[in-house]
């Protein structure tokens, strides 16, 4: 008894704090939501629309200094050959490496989701997970020595008495190279890799909301278990494979290093903005040409909308 | 008399951490065609997982399972002429009304406009004429489940297995629907098999009803054979309110070490005045409670259980107060006894 009077005393600030708060809850929401919306409305939108203002400006080729003069000079380099030839091959390269990782993230997301459980989860949720748990840069020299033409993989096969299926591959136009870690197919590789994650755990999430009736309800009206998947779990899976998809894309868009490191040294959007921002200093052009996986995103998005992606959110 | 179902010496072991569960356990049953069967018992005595064994959702462990005449017990659900409302009716929320109740045509390659009259056709049946159009989320409780005994009839089943599908209606609407099933089973013709853990859902519907308890089917039985002449104690409880009677409580009344009494069967004479000489037994009244078509009365006896009496409301007058004395009286016919082995099981 007198426990509680005592508490009660010391709580006195501290409770009517919490009365005012639980009364009021406009004023809770505002407290919660003011530092957030503080930190997205001036450090986030405030430095896209300071990119969207440097974009409109050019550098003076002599002086290499920036001449804020509104004009279009910048978009219109953007459509000049080799840029949009360095766009398209990066939006070629984003749509492959997502619809590999949904190919490759969906059985293992619907496994994880519908058959695994306690500890056999536990441990597939930690092998999903483990590859973000180290530096990135640090996977991506281990893919590069994987993928090298004395690694581990082109020893692999060599042992298997493969090798001529890596050559072949290899000799293949465009995706080919001179050794994996120089082909646009170890790009993609090691895109495929560093990516997953974020596909399977978003499809698993959509997954996991599917309840077991609607799956016995369709093979109860006669669907068998192929139309099942197309009629009811791919519909139902589809915000999940979106919300992935859309991590997958732009991750890949916006990336500078991977190609850097494991490619044949053809450019990507992100090493383009990298080099005009950091060795050319030609900031409106960088703030130009990084408008272009915003306004690519935009498209697939607008696109996946209307093909009814979102339809069962 | 030709079976619509029939289910010999069916078990269904669950493993769950390393040891093993039988939900259902030898079970015996043959469902006429045309019949309004239930399976009536309480939470995990069997009921669901019998029902989901005959829809296909669950493999029996052993035993077979034949529908209208074919052995099915290792078939898919796709497979099988039958259909099932569920419990939570399942509609697909991203289809709309009419393709939800047309969805069995369309896997079945039906074309569209067909499919399409058939669903308005079946939704017209169950009294939902003009939301084809609409999604599941947009419709309340009850309809959702007047379109899932749609689209579970579009295919004209055999047999219709409803997994209690009228747990989460309002009382209300819960008696509503009883009837309108009842009487759409009576139209259809469809052998329905109807789950359900509520006695009155049960006694109200059903033709026969197959009792559950603990994996084993107790009786099987006609409603008015189930509450008047229960094989097991089990059954005389859980079926209707029972006072069981047993070893010498029992004797002193009649034949046999268990019997029951149904409260109704009993009248009470409240103890100051006494018109009626002989009563079977007296006790103090130590509960009373109303429940709007009759009186029970809880009696406690001086030597023996506790006895209830049913009074219909209409003798008001005769409903005695708490803490009054109470002679009670009854017929020789109103004592059912319960066979020993069974009661002994029940038990145990």
């Amino acid at each position: 008894m007198s426990q509680t009077t005592h508490a009660a005393a010391a709580g006195g600030l501290a409770n009517r704090l919490s009365t005012l708060l639980y009364t009021r809850r406009g004023l809770l929401l505002g407290l919660l939501l003011t530092p957030p919306l503080l930190w997205f409305g001036i450090i986030y939108l405030g430095s896209l629309f300071s990119l969207l203002a440097n974009s409109f400006f050019r550098l003076d080729d002599f002086t290499g200094q920036m001449v804020r003069e509104v004009g279009l000079s910048n978009f219109v380099e953007i459509f000049t050959p080799t840029n949009l030839d360095v766009a398209l091959r990066s939006t070629l390269m984003a749509v492959v490496v997502t619809l590999a990782c949904a190919v490759i993230g969906f059985p293992v997301a619907y496994y994880m989701a519908r058959y695994a459980r306690g500890p056999q989860k536990a441990l597939l949720y930690v092998a999903v997970m483990l590859p973000l748990w180290s530096s990135y840069l640090v996977r991506l020299y281990a893919w590069k020595l994987l993928l090298a033409k004395e690694g581990a993989i082109s020893w692999v096969l060599q042992q298997l008495h493969l090798q001529w299926l890596l050559d072949s591959l290899l000799a293949l136009p465009v995706v080919g190279g001179s050794s994996l870690s120089f082909s646009p197919l170890g790009t993609f590789t090691v895109f495929v890799y560093m990516w997953l994650p974020f596909m399977i755990l978003p499809v698993m999430a959509a997954i996991e909301r599917i309840p077991a009736s609607y799956l016995e309800a369709s093979a109860d009206l006669g669907a068998a278990p192929i139309q099942t998947f197309r009629q009811v779990i791919l519909p139902l899976a589809m915000p999940g494979i979106a919300a992935g998809s859309i991590f997958t894309f732009s991750l890949t868009l916006g990336d500078y290093i991977i190609p850097q490191v494991i490619g044949n040294s053809t450019l990507y959007i992100g090493q383009v903005v990298y080099r005009q921002q950091g060795v050319a200093g030609n900031l409106p052009f960088a703030a130009a040409f990084s408008l272009v996986p915003i306004v690519i995103i935009g498209v697939y998005l607008w696109l996946a909308k209307r093909k009814g992606a979102f339809d069962a959110l | 008399m030709s079976s619509a179902v029939s289910l010999r010496d069916v078990s269904c072991v669950f493993r769950s951490a390393g040891k093993s569960v039988h939900a259902v356990n030898g079970i015996d049953l043959d469902v006429e065609a045309g019949e309004f069967f239930t399976l009536l018992g309480p939470s995990g005595s069997g009921k669901t997982t019998c029902l989901r064994m005959i829809g296909g959702f669950t493999l029996p462990t052993s035993g077979t399972i034949h529908i209208g005449g074919a052995d099915v017990s290792q078939l898919p659900p796709y497979a099988r002429p039958i259909n099932t409302v569920f419990q939570d009716y399942a509609l697909f929320p991203h289809m709309t009304i009419l393709d939800n109740v047309a969805y069995s045509l369309m896997v079945r390659g039906v074309d569209r406009p067909t499919r399409e009259r058939r669903a308005e056709q079946l939704l017209a049946t169950v009294q939902l004429p003009d939301v084809g159009q609409r999604k599941p989320a947009q419709l309340s409780g009850g309809q959702r489940q007047r379109v899932a005994l749609a689209r579970a009839l579009i295919n004209e089943p055999q047999v219709l297995l409803l997994d209690e599908p009228l747990g989460a209606l309002d009382l209300k609407l819960r008696e509503q629907m009883q009837s309108e099933l009842k009487s759409l089973q009576r139209e259809l013709g469809i052998t329905f098999i109807f789950v359900t853990h509520d006695q009155n859902e049960a006694l109200s519907m059903s033709d026969r009803i197959g009792v559950f308890n603990q994996g084993r089917l107790e009786q099987v039985s006609s409603p008015a054979e189930l509450y008047t002449r229960p094989a097991t104690r089990f059954v005389a409880e859980f079926v209707g309110a029972a006072n069981v009677l047993q070893g010498a409580d029992a004797l002193q009344f009649g034949p046999a070490p268990t019997l029951m009494i149904r409260p109704e069967m009993i009248e009470l004479e409240r103890g100051d005045d006494c018109p009626r000489p002989d009563p079977r037994t007296l006790g103090l009244v130590h509960e009373v409670q109303f429940f709007g078509s009759f009186w029970r009365i809880h009696v406690q006896r001086v030597q023996g259980a506790t006895l209830l009496v049913d009074l219909p409301v209409h003798s008001a007058a005769k409903c005695p107060q708490v803490g009054e004395t109470a002679r009670l009286y009854w017929p020789d016919a109103a004592m059912h006894p319960i066979p020993a082995s069974h009661a002994e099981q029940a038990a145990t």
